[in-house]
């Protein structure tokens, strides 16, 4: 059996469209800040692809490039105008350790933030959970934010090139996540204002010679048509009730979920063991986050939820190119691990 | 076009844009933190690169990679808890914007009219940490690093060496106690550096997240990038000699055609790779835009553009108006003979065009 990579929210593969930007990028290797010709051409294809970005995501304010959405996650936590005020618990690693005192604004069974405290600050939540897939609330949530002149920070890792960005102040995301490589991401800032300047390249926000060839990559892979959505939300559908009838369960199973990630229990087997198993048997599957894998710690996430189960929990993300073969391949292997 | 701003970035080597399409293809792609299969193969690539720029480095200490120089330098000098700084006045606006910020009341050691830090200058009681670079980006001097590290270590101080200019063609600083370097520099990649750091040294991150790189720096790694960066690494080991040959002879020939140039810097305590020459009355803004067809700059690429003469030149005692004449002309193992010929030739064209001069 070919193997079968079920992990598509660790890393999707690099679109070809981005593999060719990538490659154009390679030639126009002058520094983007050197006035001479070279530099100059480098610079024009850097401002084009901040266009690209920001036409193919909506987005009307301003692009900061960054190394990946941890590092628009830290420049946003640590130079944002506003105190933190509040943020998820179900949160990414690369916000909760900015947090320290902040308020942790809490989730239900399901995995939805629930307003409640001050949101006066920065307050800081995912569009999407990268463990469980749950679509957050955001645009009411902006709303709240606003009413108390504070600004909204989403961090759209696995949203962003999927779905529609939320109505926030500030949005984090990240090349490798839809199609464009690793090393590169961003920082959306609806206004220059909101954050301190540090010097340097990105209009002084980001200091280090810039990737031009990551840039190029990311917006080739963003402008990718997204209709291969509406066939992951079928072959979800069909893993949750493959899930289901082998006596599995469905983590965050009524609420509002991205069709490319699913969290799903294996009753009396642990999570650790199911991904030793899968592993031989050539799948590629995750317990919770690639970052956490491997540590024996319970998902956060799911302990937020007061999901008793956490530690037989594991997360399966479906990309472009997954089959409905692989799908079936992958509920035969679970059946046959649950025993 | 001919290239001579090899300070500013360099050539892609093909052996590293050749590395890194493996991890680019089809198959090659992997979180090389995810624990299956191919990420564990994601993640040998990362650690063969790590192995081949640790080659270009001191013995005794951990290869950290991050985005490049600039987040390099950030991490070593706000990660290491120093209070009281000390810089040398000819450092990369990396550090010496990182230093100010960290230390409103940074020491700034001063260079001679060479471009070079004296070893014997006194380190102010209770710095922290002390950064000189090995070789300067604007005028190529190299810095007496191993003695301004004892210096430094004498004086109670960590020492950080921005190595990205020396990197690859110079044995490595081996007295530092954390070394950043860049890729785009020797042939690698734009976006991804590294931080060496010296075993035992602590470091607080500036990057959370998932815990990378032993939790000194988060964020997904790059297999794509790493292994460029490796490869660009192993070439600078494996043609060092050749490359360094072919640098002294395109030196020879540089000072040849501009002999009649004052030379910015010491001509023997530099890297032979940087001819920063000036030329009483000339006008440096004319110059480039009348010479399209050559590469070359007036500083560092980042301030250029700027309007503000060079904080280097002055700390060599040069005046606004003599700083303001200055050129920078960087060349390596891609330049041939023949591009500086025809460079010189166009250049000398231009000048002459200025009249008086």
């Amino acid at each position: 059996m070919p193997p079968i990579y079920l992990d598509h929210a660790a890393t999707t593969p690099l679109l070809p469209a981005a593999r060719e930007a990538m490659l154009e990028g390679f030639a126009l290797w002058a520094n983007p800040s050197s006035p001479h010709k070279a530099g100059r051409a480098a610079r024009a294809a850097l401002e084009a692809a901040r266009g690209r970005v920001k036409a193919a995501l909506g987005w009307q304010g301003e692009v900061i490039f960054t190394s990946g959405a941890s590092e628009a996650l830290a420049v946003a936590m640590t130079r944002c105008v506003q105190p933190i005020a509040a943020v998820s618990a179900v949160e990414h690693e690369a916000v909760l350790r900015w947090t320290g005192d902040a308020a942790r604004l809490p989730v239900d069974g399901e995995g939805r933030v629930l307003t409640e405290g001050s949101l006066a600050g920065l307050v800081a939540v995912q569009q999407v959970n990268n463990e469980t897939g749950v679509i957050q609330p955001l645009d009411e949530l902006a709303e709240a934010v606003r009413a108390t002149g504070g600004l909204l920070l989403a961090d759209c890792a696995q949203s962003a090139g999927k779905i529609a960005l939320p109505a926030a102040d500030m949005v984090a995301v990240s090349a490798h996540k839809f199609g464009g490589p690793i090393g590169v991401g961003a920082l959306l800032v609806r206004d220059w204002a909101m954050l301190k300047p540090t010097g340097g390249q990105e209009r002084g926000y980001r200091g280090g010679t810039e990737n031009l060839p990551g840039a190029l990559a990311m917006a080739a892979a963003l402008e990718a048509p997204r209709d291969w959505l509406e066939a992951a939300a079928r072959l979800r559908q069909r893993l949750d009730d493959g899930i289901l009838a082998a006596g599995g369960e469905i983590i965050a199973q009524n609420a509002l979920r991205l069709p490319t990630i699913a969290g799903y229990r294996m009753p009396g087997r642990s999570a650790n063991a199911q991904l030793i198993r899968f592993d031989g048997m050539g799948i590629a599957v995750s317990a919770g986050s690639a970052c956490s894998s491997g540590s024996l710690k319970a998902s956060p996430v799911l302990t937020a939820m007061g999901y008793p189960h956490a530690g037989e929990v594991i997360r399966v993300s479906i990309g472009r190119e997954t089959m409905e073969s692989e799908i079936d391949a992958f509920l035969s292997a679970w059946r046959e691990i649950r025993g | 076009m001919i290239y001579l701003d090899y300070q500013a970035t360099t050539p892609l080597a093909p052996e590293a844009r050749e590395a890194m399409l493996r991890w680019l293809s089809e198959d090659g792609f992997a979180n090389p933190h995810s624990p299956h299969r191919p990420g564990r193969a994601a993640a040998a690539a990362v650690e063969l690169a790590r192995e081949q720029v640790a080659g270009l480095l001191p013995p005794g200490g951990q290869v950290i990679f991050t985005s490049g120089a600039t987040e390099a330098l950030n991490l070593a000098i706000l990660g290491c808890g120093a209070k009281r700084l000390a810089v040398s006045a000819v450092e990369h606006a990396a550090v010496l914007d990182t230093a100010r910020f960290a230390d409103p009341d940074c020491a700034v050691l001063p260079v001679s009219s060479a471009g070079l830090v004296d070893p014997s200058t006194p380190i102010p009681a209770g710095t922290g940490l002390v950064a000189v670079m090995q070789v300067n980006n604007e005028i190529g001097t190299i810095q007496p690093v191993e003695g301004l590290a004892e210096a430094a270590h004498a004086a109670g101080a960590l020492f950080l060496c921005d190595a990205v200019q020396g990197a690859g063609k110079l044995t490595p600083p081996a007295s530092a106690d954390m070394i950043a370097i860049s890729a785009h520099k020797l042939h690698g990649p734009k976006g991804i550096g590294a931080l060496w750091v010296r075993d035992g040294l602590e470091l607080a991150p500036l990057i959370h997240g998932g815990g990378q790189e032993h939790g000194l720096r988060s964020g997904t790694l790059s297999p794509a990038l790493c292994a460029g960066f490796g490869a660009a690494a192993a070439l600078c080991t494996s043609l060092r000699e050749s490359d360094g040959r072919h640098v002294e002879n395109l030196w020879d020939q540089a000072r040849a055609l501009f002999a009649d140039w004052t030379l910015n810097g010491s001509a023997d305590q530099r890297w032979h790779g940087n001819l920063n020459l000036r030329r009483e009355g000339l006008d440096v803004a004319r110059l480039m835009s009348d010479c399209r067809t050559v590469a070359f700059s007036a500083g560092s690429a980042c301030a250029s553009g700027s309007g503000r003469p060079s904080h280097v030149l002055r700390a060599l005692g040069l005046s606004d108006r003599e700083a303001k004449t200055a050129i920078r002309i960087g060349f390596g193992r891609y330049t041939r003979a023949g591009d500086l010929e025809r460079a010189a030739a166009a250049i000398h064209a231009a000048v002459g065009a200025q009249g008086a001069l």
